[in-house]
């Protein structure tokens, strides 16, 4: 099975997952009302929303676990659901088990005939991603005796099998502690390293910004924005601590970009970088002293705020870019 | 994949499972302990009277028929456990969840599971079957019409409650799906009593109940198939002064059922479980 990111002979590579209109309802409940995307081969794709957006709904539809109502779409290709397809995807489920009275070794095998891998091939496959995943001495161990985060391992174990064209992951840091949610973000890399498509379903946004290319905020079934992450940092700024005469370090700020005033912290927003050091010295020449220059950025949890109607606490709360902030909703 | 890969493989996965909790192990185990006290009690039964005369063969073939109720009894009863927790348990704890993302469908999920659970009751019912009865003719002497044949009748009848109890098992918890098919069972052979009381007394509405019991619910059709082959002759009735006709259709008693009735049985596991797969298909997992 080979990455995705290459083309095929004789024409354009099909986007890794299409969606048109999708929809599913559940009885009189509207679980998605018309997913409308495109993910695009070899990208790490974000999916974000709050509960019962229908993120996982969204994702059981695109493997073929749940039938929609109604809309369309294409998977590496091919119809949602066609079974010779999922050959190519890996799948690390929200909410899932396996067989509590297997060891992790077998497990994996199971998963590499159900997948229908080279039989020649199970032993380094299974060694490859239980080293992968760090669970090369556990591999032995009943996955009834795992902990939930040791489970979590075996299922981005499981899901990268045969490597995968497209890689579904459902919240795949949920049950981890900081190491292993490090562990996954460096695996995530390593994917996109190889041309892998991951298609990431999480509500950790602060792990979403740092390892996605691109963002689908989806909220009651609906996309309400796609973003790339590039374009979220060419909207960043700058903010400068300076003092001077009333007013005008803020008029001659406004000239390079939208200006706010916190305290004697002025922000300028969607400057390019390059024009940072004029902007210091013009504010420089007209008489203001400075005391810090930092860039800010505005943070994806605050666009994803946004979008849905929620403003941050503090409309001007801003964050330097060298200072991560974890946020768990 | 080919469709006969995928059963073969969770029919495989589903054998393991059954060997690795100890379903087997526990099944040997009973059987020895079943067919030694078979085999010591009948033993007995020869000591107190040599098994000679007619009313003595009558009397040995009740206790064997009755020996062979509770075989399947018990028979009904690990199948409908092993056959009500197949399917809804996994869909509820994700089990399946992370398998059907695989290039695999889930009437091959159904159908492995079907299966790897029949091959475990077949050779059950089959091992146990005829270490019992040759258990009860070592120790006795007695001969039924046809020994060889009733234990296929009893593995038939635990293929069709575990298709009952799987087909539920799409749909219904294991406890309530489990209950079910237990009831179903009990009705089935109380049907056929009804029945057999109907076919001896000539009263057409008990009849047509027993039929359409039946019909419903095939398993008693086969259990009137064992009892009828652990059943003595005619000639051994003749003799012990009881009228054929008769004792062939009290509770402990049967006939070998018609082609047209084993036909049944097949084409009602076969319609049965395409129900399954349906419900199945359309659950939201």
């Amino acid at each position: 099975m080979s990455g995705g990111a290459g083309s095929a002979a004789g024409g354009p590579v099909p986007a890794a997952i299409e969606t048109r209109e999708l929809r599913k309802e559940f009885g009189r409940i509207v679980a998605l009302a018309g997913l409308t995307m495109t993910v695009p081969r070899g990208e790490v794709f974000g999916f974000l929303g709050p509960n019962g957006a229908g993120k996982t709904t969204a994702v059981k539809l695109l493997l073929g676990l749940s039938r929609p109502t109604a809309g369309h779409g294409r998977v590496l290709g091919a119809g949602i659901g066609d079974v010779a397809t999922r050959r190519r995807i890996g799948y690390l489920p929200e909410l899932f088990r396996y067989q509590g009275w297997m060891t992790a070794r077998e497990v994996l095998a199971l998963h590499c005939e159900l997948a229908r891998l080279p039989r020649a091939d199970w032993a380094a496959e299974i060694r490859a991603v239980l080293e992968l995943v760090g669970l090369a001495a556990r591999a032995e161990g009943r996955t009834e005796t795992f902990s939930k985060g040791m489970q979590q391992r075996l299922g981005l174990a499981v899901a990268l099998l045969g490597r995968p064209d497209l890689v579904v992951l459902d919240e795949p840091t949920s049950a981890l502690d900081p190491v292993g949610r490090q562990d996954v973000r460096a695996i995530i890399g390593a994917l996109r390293d190889r041309g892998t498509t991951v298609f990431l379903n999480s509500h950790l946004l602060t792990e979403v910004e740092r390892v996605c290319d691109r963002v689908a905020i989806v909220d009651r079934g609906r996309v309400v924005a796609e973003l790339r992450m590039a374009e979220l940092t060419r909207e960043s700024g700058v903010g400068i601590r300076v003092t001077g005469p009333d007013g005008v370090a803020r008029e001659v700020a406004a000239r390079y970009g939208p200006t706010r005033v916190d305290g004697e912290w002025l922000f300028v927003d969607g400057i390019a970088e390059a024009e940072v050091p004029a902007l210091v010295g013009a504010l420089v020449a007209s008489g203001g002293a400075i005391h810090a220059v930092v860039p800010t950025r505005q943070t994806l949890e605050e666009r994803f705020m946004s979008l849905l109607g929620a403003p941050p606490e503090d409309p001007n709360e801003y964050e330097t870019a060298s200072v991560g902030r974890e946020t768990e909703q | 994949m080919t469709t006969i890969e995928a059963i073969l493989i969770i029919a495989r996965l589903t054998l393991r499972e059954a060997f690795r909790r100890r379903l087997l192990w526990v099944l040997v185990g009973l059987t020895a302990l079943v067919v030694g006290l078979t085999w010591w009690a009948f033993s007995r039964i020869a000591e107190v009277t040599p098994i000679t005369g007619a009313v003595q063969i009558l009397g040995v073939s009740q206790v064997t028929v009755m020996l062979a109720f509770m075989f399947s009894f018990v028979l009904a009863m690990t199948a409908v456990f092993a056959g009500a927790p197949a399917i809804g348990p996994d869909i509820e704890n994700g089990l399946l969840l992370a398998m059907l993302a695989r290039p695999i469908r889930r009437a091959e999920v159904m159908l492995g599971r079907w299966l790897g659970l029949a091959v475990v009751l077949v050779v059950y019912a089959l091992a146990a079957g005829y270490l019992e009865l040759a258990a009860v003719v070592l120790a006795t002497g007695y001969a039924p019409v046809e020994p060889l044949t009733a234990p296929l009748y009893l593995a038939g009848e635990s293929l069709i409650l575990l298709t009952l109890a799987i087909v539920l098992s799409t749909r219904i918890t294991s406890v309530a799906g489990g209950a079910m098919a237990v009831v179903g069972y009990g009705l089935a052979w109380m049907a056929g009593v009804m029945g057999g009381v109907g076919e001896a007394f000539n009263n057409d509405i008990l009849r047509a109940a027993g039929t359409l019991a039946r019909l419903i619910l095939p398993s008693d059709v086969l259990w009137r198939g064992c009892a009828g082959a652990l059943s003595p002759s005619e000639r051994v009735l003749g003799s012990a002064g009881v009228n054929a006709g008769i004792y062939r259709f009290s509770p402990f008693s049967g006939t070998a059922p018609s082609l047209l009735w084993l036909a049944w049985c097949l084409v009602w596991v076969a319609g049965a479980m395409s129900i399954g797969i349906f419900l199945l298909r359309r659950r939201e997992l």
